[in-house]
């Protein structure tokens, strides 16, 4: 069986600086996939090319099977690939149903209609995936006044709305609260495992990136300079390094005492 | 050759005078990001102080003296209108800023005439600079040569104080990051104070520099405005280099192009832009990574389909409108209908601004196409009135669907650019074309059918179009294809992210306004008669964004309030005064301070407050900030 | 809040403020570009404002005092037309007049049409307003464009020049006097050739390249029909560099006042031009005119002065003319209508509409630092117009 997501070679550079260079990878439907690495190191360019908003200068993805480069992200989304944004991205003049909404007539092939209410469609399946993330009692809140914590939340309701086989995304967790965090995270992780999702993250926390990657890849400088499971990239000397500056490892490890 | 060259250096002189103008505008726009509509009026008001002060002081120094003077003052004028209206206005969405400054240079135009009287003036050659000096056997006024040098000069003084003082610095630190240039604690007030005052005052002396060339006269500043606003748009916004390569670059191929085509002034600048605009989306000098301002219509306030109570009172609104003929008299209804008429084509504006985020310049561009349309099926084809009004506005689509396509590529100010472009050059057209469009002469004898042609008949017909129109529009924003035009407007990367085609979409409704704006155009040809260029003029483009911004460009159907408001303020000040422009200009101004939100989004606001009294208001910096993050996201 | 006060009460006014037409008054429309060409419609004004008291002082329209309505355009046609409408449908005027810009005037003309209200064009020049969209309602009191050309073209046959240039504004106005000027020049003198054109936008001439280009193609003579701000940069630019050295210049309408004023000192040498030398005609009806326009505006009359006060005089004449003021009667007693105006008397020719009022042409020059026409003759507009039984064959068949 073809993995969920091949990724070869992937590359691009700007201006002759190389942000990403020969990253490949798999990952399988049903497994969460963290990407870290320092600032800077081509997280988010990664990203961006995985779901079409950058195109690569070399490589391939291949989603079952299928090349999806020079695709445009709509198409990318299309073949099932749902994403949120480090910084999030939904539409505040809507509710946050409508959010929702709307996301769900674009599935349904129905954004081109002329006629009809859009706030009366797919109401029952907008509601469900609110309720998912538990934002069913703010169906009806302006979208623009939200908590960044529920705009979070709301951003991964919107984008489960496709069915999607992989989830990407980037930096799940930035901006919230320790404990909403772990909520969400764990949230994320159970829904991608009742619904064989396969998802790959980026993460600063490390916290959250040992409690629930499966499997976990450090990206330094462009280059993957490790992959495995959880433990084995934690004792990963290269890795250490990198991360000595930062403290993170240490951050890490002292925290993740805490919580047990 | 000798005599190209020639032809060279005169328009090298046109050039310099253009790029003064342009420069201040460039400025203003780059720091504050204010659409200075009243930038041609300080051009004029230039022209008139400094012909005043040279005409009381004469010699060298009174001469160059005086428009010295002028300009100071003038600058010392713009301070104060930046003080005093645009301060208050600074956190209202971006238009209003365009709409106050427009009601300013409506006020300038009559106050010109007020103080210096209705004939043009002409003021003294500039002192040693009256003779001519001998290029290859031809004679090239000194002047032009004064004015040559003083483009790169300029250029280079403001070079020098953007990237040699302080205030230099601190400008272009806010020309990349407002908030990062508050946080260092500099009074951001008095910097935009100041620069304003600058590009204030090279557009003083842009105008001061016309009086030895020209006359002064109270239409001088409508003769600059568009163009300045070209050359910096061609130039690149924010960019006083690239104003300068486009002032060259638009004055030397209408120098060059007329000698081949003698009639290409008037359409060459937007030919140019055009091109530009298409080819190199941010302008030449232009860099594609400015911080974007919030869309057009970013309301925090979620809209809803109207409730029962609502649905009968817009009901009985258009009973009451119903019965107008009954008691009314025909000239009474020829307003009326005149007001419908225009009530359509801002609703149409509206759902490009509002829904779309995409504010158009040109809008009359399709209104005039629908309105020419219907001539002619009438004139060329003999068709009756009924099937010319289904007709007509197809000629509005065709053009929508062709300028639109390439419209939507852009977006913000450089889309408003371009949709103004092609008006213009629909204009151009309609106005050069007079084999077939009859020029400004226009069409005539575009009457109603016989059932419709009394004034009655035809207000009810403009009646029934009218609910119409503005009830399909407002089904289509509530549509999911609404949701989708408003979900690329909120987040392009989100909608993009979730299968929406942004440009497809933006199309659709650039195509759908253009359609309904036909629509108002064929009804207005035959409720006046008669078509004329001046259908898909600016200014007609510039009263629908006037109706949609009073109406309240946060609203779902505003612009209909808007429309009635303005054009029934406008017909009646026309009728009982000659100083019309001078009243509207200041209700408009006093509309926009009192206002920011425009009238029915006002009343919305108080309706809002009442309903849910424990201020809910208290998200709105709160959101304002997310959506400030979004942006800088995309 | 109180806007929408004023609105909605003027709405009101609208509605129900249908004034009755009070007993012993005449009421007329008068439409014109006020706010937009003030230094134009300023003089003109004053003339109409000056026949009226002269009409009204003298008794009025047989004991009835004559009321002119003015409304103002803003130089747009479709603003004209609502204008109109206000003055017919609830002024209930008998007839309306005024107009400046030649696509004003054939809105106006249209709506007479339409409407059935007879309309006296008062500054428009277009040829067609009485001739290829000429109707039955409409008249027109001021020299065409046709009729200027001619006189402009006679005196032009005359020069030895040969190879011709023409500037002129890029509309209607410039390009069909431009082809009339051409046509009868030609006829005169088939040996003419134009080797050069320039249509600058209204308003936005480059003069400097502009002039180059004329003076690239080594014309012998130079036909100019630009006006106001256009004419001196024109001038300015082209006396500079010499432009207009050596070369003769025809220039249209360039002696009236409202355009040579501004030029002063500057104003060329020996351009011939059509135009209003007010400070040196000595006919008597000329001089009675001057001597009430000066004691009553402080001012000299510019050729809009004559426009406005012929305009009222021809509106008084004509109702004194029959006493059936309905638009048929009116109609009917306009064609072939004798009016006398400064210029002295004029016929609205009953083939075409279009009244007898001539023209003053004569040549540029600079006097006490102004400038002024000298060597002027009155051309009568009767022998510059086609026939009537040629112009007849103009006009629209219906």
């Amino acid at each position: 069986m073809s993995a969920l997501l091949q990724v070869e070679g992937l590359a691009k550079s700007y201006g002759g600086v190389h942000a990403v260079r020969g990253v490949s990878f798999a990952l399988d439907a049903g497994t969460i996939l963290a990407l870290i690495g320092p600032n800077g190191a081509g997280k988010s360019t990664c990203f961006n090319m995985l779901n079409g908003q950058i195109r690569p200068n070399a490589g391939s993805i291949k989603l079952e099977g299928q090349e999806i480069v020079g695709l445009p992200p709509r198409a990318v989304w299309r073949r099932g690939v749902g994403r949120t944004f480090q910084i999030t991205a939904t539409f505040p003049s809507m509710t946050v149903r409508e959010n929702v909404q709307v996301a769900l007539l674009s599935f349904h092939h129905k954004l081109w209609a002329m006629v009809g209410y859009a706030g009366a469609a797919h109401r029952p399946e907008a509601d469900r995936l609110l309720a998912l993330v538990g934002m069913e009692a703010q169906a009806e809140r302006p979208c623009g006044e939200l908590a960044y914590g529920d705009l979070k939340r709301l951003e991964l309701a919107i984008a489960l709305a496709n069915n999607p086989k992989l989830l990407l995304m980037d930096e799940p967790t930035a901006g919230m609260a320790p404990k909403e965090r772990v909520d969400l995270m764990r949230l994320t992780a159970k829904i991608a495992r009742e619904k064989g999702i396969g998802v790959l993250f980026t993460e600063h926390d490390m916290d959250v990136v040992f409690e629930h990657a499966d499997a976990v890849m450090v990206l330094n400088r462009g280059e993957l300079i490790a992959t495995g499971t959880p433990e084995q990239v934690r004792r990963d000397p290269q890795v250490r390094a990198i991360y000595l500056g930062e403290g993170l490892l240490y951050d890490a490890k002292h925290r993740e005492g805490s919580a047990a | 050759m000798e005599f190209l060259l020639v032809q060279a250096l005169s328009g090298l002189a046109s050039a310099a005078s253009l790029f003064l103008v342009a420069s201040g505008l460039s400025i203003i726009f780059g720091v504050m990001r204010i659409v200075n509509f009243a930038h041609g009026a300080f051009y004029m008001l230039g022209a008139y102080v400094a012909f005043t002060l040279t005409d009381r002081f004469a010699g060298p120094l009174g001469f160059w003296g005086g428009i010295l003077v002028a300009c100071l003052v003038v600058a010392a004028v713009g301070a104060l209108m930046e003080m005093l209206l645009l301060r208050r206005i600074y956190h209202a969405p971006e238009l209003f800023q365009l709409l106050a400054t427009f009601g300013v240079t409506l006020m300038v135009e009559d106050i010109v005439v007020l103080i210096w009287g209705a004939e043009d003036l002409m003021g003294p050659r500039a002192p040693g600079f009256t003779g001519a000096v001998t290029v290859f056997g031809r004679l090239v006024p000194s002047y032009d040569f004064l004015l040559i040098a003083l483009g790169p000069i300029v250029l280079g003084l403001l070079w020098l104080l953007f990237h040699g003082t302080r205030w230099g610095v601190l400008v272009r630190a806010a020309t990349q990051d407002r908030d990062m240039v508050a946080s260092l604690g500099v009074n951001q007030k008095w910097l935009f104070t100041s620069v304003f005052a600058l590009g204030v005052f090279l557009a003083a002396l842009g105008g001061a520099l016309q009086i030895p060339r020209t006359t002064v006269s109270h239409a001088m500043d409508l003769s600059i405005i568009v163009e300045v606003f070209v050359v910096v748009v061609i130039g690149g916004l924010g960019s006083v280099t690239g104003a300068f390569v486009a002032a060259i670059l638009v004055s030397e191929l209408n120098a060059f192009g007329i000698l081949v085509l003698p009639k290409i002034s008037m359409v060459m600048v937007f030919l140019v832009m055009a091109v530009v605009l298409v080819v190199r989306p941010w302008g030449l000098f232009g860099k594609p990574e400015g911080t974007p301002r919030a869309a057009a219509g970013l309301s925090i306030r979620p809209w809803r389909p109207m409730s029962a109570l609502e649905r009968m009172g817009v009901a009985v609104a258009i009973l009451v409108a119903a019965s107008l003929p009954v008691f009314a008299g025909n000239y009474a209804l020829s307003v009326g209908t005149e007001i419908l008429v225009f009530v359509l084509f801002a609703a149409s504006l509206h759902f490009l601004m509002t829904v779309g985020g995409l504010a158009s310049f040109g809008h009359a561009a399709y209104f005039g196409l629908g309105a020419y349309g219907a001539a002619f099926m009438v004139k060329f084809l003999g068709a009756p009135m009924e099937l010319a009004l289904l007709v007509g506005p197809l000629l509005g689509l065709a053009g929508a669907v062709l300028f639109g396509w390439f419209c939507v590529r852009l977006s913000g100010v450089y889309f408003a650019m371009l949709t103004l472009a092609f008006a213009q050059i629909a204009w151009s057209v309609a106005f050069q074309w007079v084999e077939v469009t009859g020029g400004d002469n226009g069409m005539l004898g575009i009457w109603p059918s016989k059932w419709a042609s009394s004034p009655q008949g035809f207000f009810w017909l403009t009646l029934a179009i009218v609910v119409i129109g503005v009830g399909v529009l407002r089904m289509l924003v509530f549509s999911p294809f609404g949701y989708g035009l408003r979900a690329a407007r909120d987040s392009t990367l989100r909608s993009e992210a979730i299968g929406i085609d942004r440009k497809s979409t933006q199309w659709a409704a650039f195509i759908v306004a253009g359609t309904f704006a036909g629509i108002a155009g064929a009804l207005f040809a035959f409720l006046k008669g008669s078509v004329f260029p001046e259908n898909l003029a600016i200014p007609t483009s510039v009263d629908g964004l006037v109706m949609v911004l009073l109406g309240g460009i946060e609203t779902v159907s505003g612009a209909v309030i808007g429309a009635i408001v303005y054009k029934a303020l406008a017909i009646w000040l026309m009728s009982k005064t000659e100083l019309s422009k001078l009243v509207l200009g200041g209700v408009i101004v006093v509309l926009v301070v009192a206002f920011p939100k425009g009238i029915v989004g006002f009343l919305e606001d108080l309706r809002h407050r009442r309903r849910r009294p424990p201020a809910p208001d208290g998200a709105g910096p709160e959101a304002a900030g997310y959506v400030a993050k979004v942006e800088a996201a995309e | 809040m109180k806007t929408m006060i004023g609105v909605a009460l003027a709405a009101t006014l609208l509605v129900t403020g249908m004034a009755k037409a009070q007993q012993g008054e005449i009421k007329v429309g008068e439409i014109n570009s006020y706010s937009a060409l003030p230094a134009f419609t300023d003089p003109y004004r004053k003339g109409m404002d000056l026949a009226l008291k002269q009409i009204n002082d003298a008794g009025g329209i047989k004991g009835k005092k004559l009321v002119i309505i003015s409304k103002d355009d803003g130089g747009k046609p479709g603003d004209a037309l609502t204008a109109a409408n206000e003055l017919v449908s609830r002024d209930g005027v008998v007839m309306i007049a005024g107009g400046f810009l030649s696509n004003v005037g054939l809105a106006l003309a249209d709506f007479a049409k339409q409407k059935k209200v007879p309309y006296i064009a008062a500054e428009p020049l277009t040829d067609a307003i009485v001739w290829s969209k000429g109707n039955d309602y409409t008249f027109r009191l001021r020299t065409s464009n046709y009729m200027q050309a001619a006189m402009l073209a006679e005196e032009a046959a005359k020069l030895p020049a040969k190879k011709w240039a023409t500037i002129a504004p890029n509309y209607e106005f410039g390009q069909s006097f431009v082809a009339v000027f051409k046509e009868l020049l030609t006829k005169k003198r088939p040996d003419v050739e134009f080797v050069a054109e320039q249509w600058p936008p209204l308003g936005k001439i480059d003069a400097g390249p502009v002039l180059q280009a004329i003076d690239a193609a080594k014309p012998d003579a130079i036909l100019n029909a630009t006006f106001a701000g256009d004419l001196v940069k024109l001038v300015r630019e082209g006396n500079t560099r010499g432009v207009f050295k050596d070369r003769a210049v025809v220039s249209y309408l360039t002696g009236e006042p409202e355009y040579l004023d501004p030029l002063k000192t500057e104003t060329p040498e020996g351009w011939i031009v059509s135009g209003y030398p007010w400070y040196g005609i000595n006919t008597p009806e000329h001089k009675a005119f001057l001597d009430a326009y000066q004691q009553l505006n402080k001012d000299y009359p510019r050729l809009g002065s004559i426009v406005g006060y012929s305009t009222v005089m021809s509106i008084a004449a004509v109702l004194k003319a029959t006493d059936d003021h309905n638009p048929d009667g009116i109609v009917k007693a306009m064609k072939g209508l004798k009016v006398d105006t400064p210029f002295g008397p004029i016929v609205y020719r009953a083939a075409d509409h279009q009244s007898t009022l001539g023209a003053y042409i004569g040549k540029t020059s600079v006097k006490d630092g102004k400038g002024v026409m000298v060597d002027y003759v009155f051309r009568a507009g009767a022998d510059y117009l086609p026939s009537e039984a040629d112009a007849a064959k103009l006009r629209p068949k219906d």
